[in-house]
């Protein structure tokens, strides 16, 4: 028995572990009783801890054919986005979406249906799967490519129809590996949004708020507008190399961070820091794709950072009708409980009609929290208010949603819970998450 | 010799995990690989991965460590006589089974000692009829001193130590240069439910770099974390008289 969290670690719990490094081994552990697959544990709760078999993909990282017509990648569910775009940045491609961290696997992202920047624009990350090879519950592997009820219920289906052992995946031909970011301050929510409904046209759109900040100026925020750079953009010295990025060091944070490091206090300050300083450099400007879409990343294990409790993150999405109220209501929530979120982050969502996929037509809204009873209550009213406004969870970010919550929030629950009953996944295919939401 | 690895990269004993690390890690220098394991058939996918990565030439091999008379055919049956050759072959097995499996315990030893002693030997005299290449045994720290938990395995394991400082000293003034890889504990299938101390174990793409960065500054002898140095240091600088009523 091992202690296993998710990235939050919030809560760890006893687990068996075991590492499959080719399907064989996948095979076998299913045979022998009830798991749920893991990558490289970056959900951020419980959804890759089983309280029967954990079972570690991240061996099976093989990338097995690369198509340079159409830049289709087939791979194994282990291979992180970071070896992909390693492997493929220097090449000319990019992964069409990804999350705000590269150190995710493609099972990962496949099963959690992940959004990138670009959601508005492009889809989820299941947009780009041409196909997906799962073993069911009796052990037999089977591909599914868009339009199959088992491709529908897997993107997002938190590995609880099967394990993913390889998919294809189509990657998007890029000139250089640099980003033109143009960011704008905003005085107000209401500006914050306003800004972001104005520049749909743009190809990745996100928007940090200020949750600390009360008064008529709570949510005001830097919207990041971006796209990727042509040759043009770069700076004619760089022309020659346009895929080179300055190769910045990665720090890493070696032990935890008592609980006080992140208090109010230090979580005001960066708020306003990190607004101020934004607001000097506004306008477009060159950044490395590192550093655009993964600054986080270059902290290793930032996740220390709220000690040894651990952290809790909150993400709803809204519909497009009730978002500014609902975003309102959420921010003043927050500033009334006099918890601060160290890091909001605001995004846009195109229409998408996944089976099981978080995101709806509207905005997004991620949030985190030190691990404490205080937050705990707040996450408990930010529910409300999102039940409320029509929202919805995001179950890559959960660790705490109560099941009647998730059932009130969802009207697919039932669907997915009968995918479950009539595969035979539901009774060997389990996480903590699913037992704890009876998905 | 120093500078830039240059292929073909032979790895011995290729579909455990800390052979395929460094498989990739001498194919993202750009290094053919040549995969050479007993059941080849099983690193197709493997071959495809490299290959799709690092856009280097990978060929498969069969080879048995314990057929002897075979090596000398399997050396000369390559593609070409690789610059680099690496061997990752290895057995743990049982302690408690080893010491009452006498059967057991010889392949144990045949497969730690004599089976790569033979294939390094046999692509010594290659390289060193050439006048140039790199050898790279990867043995344990458990050779350096038997122990009750494992001196079967350890046993073979300083046998193989002992095989390539040897092979070291006769080639040095050939052109062929030998590494000597003790790696301590490393995450593999080897030591998959093994209660081990975090800060002592490695993963094996670090293994791999730490293999790369020691071929190509010509290094003789690596630990991988530097404090397993000093741990064996202190090991070995133990008495007998007191060393042996221990339990390391």
């Amino acid at each position: 028995m091992t202690l296993r969290a998710g990235w939050g670690r919030f809560r760890p719990s006893e687990t068996r572990v075991a590492r499959a490094r080719a399907q064989a081994d996948v095979a076998a552990a299913l045979a022998a009783g009830p798991l749920i697959a893991r990558g490289n544990g970056r959900a951020y709760g419980d959804s890759a801890v089983s309280p029967g078999l954990t079972l570690e993909m991240r061996a099976m990282d093989r990338m097995l054919s690369f198509d340079a017509e159409t830049g289709v990648l087939v791979a194994e569910a282990g291979v992180l986005l970071a070896d992909i775009i390693g492997c493929f940045l220097p090449r000319g491609w990019f992964p069409w979406v990804t999350p705000g961290t590269r150190f995710v696997t493609l099972g990962g992202a496949i099963a959690a249906d992940v959004h990138g920047k670009n959601h508005h624009i492009d889809g989820g990350f299941g947009s780009f799967v041409e196909s997906v090879e799962v073993m069911g519950a009796g052990g037999r592997v089977t591909r599914a490519a868009p339009g199959d009820d088992l491709f529908g219920w897997t993107l997002g289906g938190m590995g609880l129809t099967g394990v993913i052992l390889r998919a294809a995946i189509r990657l998007r031909p890029v000139a250089t590996g640099w980003i033109v970011q143009d960011m704008r301050a905003t005085q107000t929510l209401e500006a914050t949004i306003d800004m972001m409904d104005a520049t749909l046209s743009a190809p990745y759109s996100v928007a940090w708020l200020d949750c600390v900040t009360t008064g008529p100026m709570m949510g005001r925020g830097l919207v990041m507008l971006g796209r990727h750079a042509e040759v043009a953009d770069l700076p004619p010295s760089q022309r020659g190399r346009p895929y080179e990025t300055p190769n910045k060091p990665t720090l890493r944070l070696p032990f935890d961070l008592p609980a006080v490091a992140l208090n109010p206090v230090t979580r005001h300050a960066f708020n306003a820091l990190y607004y101020w300083n934004g607001r000097r450099k506004p306008g477009p400007r060159l950044v490395d794709w590192a550093s655009y879409f993964y600054p986080l990343d270059a902290i290793l294990d930032w996740n220390r950072g709220y000690g040894r409790a651990g952290f809790l993150q909150f993400q709803c999405a809204l519909p497009q009708d009730s978002a500014r109220a609902g975003l309102t209501a959420l921010l003043g929530a927050i500033a009334r409980s006099g918890e601060a979120s160290a890091l909001s982050v605001l995004k846009r969502f195109g229409a998408q009609d996944g089976r099981f996929s978080f995101p709806m037509a509207g905005y997004t809204l991620a949030l985190d929290f030190p691990a404490n009873d205080r937050s705990l209550k707040l996450m408990e009213t930010l529910d409300q208010i999102t039940l409320d406004h029509g929202g919805r969870f995001y179950l890559a970010k959960d660790a705490r949603l109560p099941r009647a919550v998730l059932e009130a929030s969802d009207d697919r629950v039932p669907a997915f819970r009968a995918m479950r009953a009539a595969t035979g996944a539901a009774g060997r295919f389990i996480s903590l998450q699913s037992e704890r939401l009876g998905l | 010799m120093s500078g830039r690895v240059q292929g073909p990269v032979l790895i011995l004993g290729a579909s455990s995990d800390m052979a395929r690390a460094v498989a990739r890690g001498f194919a993202a220098k750009g290094c053919a690989i040549q995969l050479a394991a007993r059941d080849p058939d099983r690193l197709a996918d493997d071959k495809a991965d490299l290959e799709t990565r690092y856009g280097v030439a990978v060929s498969l091999h069969a080879v048995d460590a314990l057929d002897i008379e075979s090596h000398a055919g399997f050396v000369s049956g390559l593609p070409a006589l690789p610059a680099i050759a690496v061997c990752a072959i290895g057995l743990m097995g049982d302690q408690d089974e080893n010491e009452i499996d006498m059967t057991r315990a010889a392949q144990i030893l045949r497969s730690n000692f004599e089976g790569p002693a033979s294939l390094l030997a046999v692509l010594a005299n290659a390289m060193e009829a050439r006048g140039s290449g790199t050898l790279v045994g990867i043995s344990s720290v458990a050779g350096e001193r038997g122990r009750a938990s494992n001196y079967v395995y350890g046993s073979a394991k300083a046998g193989f130590t002992a095989f390539l400082s040897g092979l070291r000293n006769r080639l040095a003034q050939k052109g062929v240069h030998v590494v000597t890889v003790l790696p301590g504990f490393v995450a593999t299938r080897m030591t998959e439910g093994m209660d081990l101390p975090k800060k002592l174990v490695a993963e094996p793409a670090e293994v791999a770099t730490a293999i790369v960065a020691a071929v190509e500054k010509s290094r003789n002898v690596i630990y991988v974390r530097r404090i397993w140095g000093l741990i064996m240091a202190i090991i070995k600088a133990i008495p007998e008289q007191i060393f042996k009523k221990t339990s390391i």
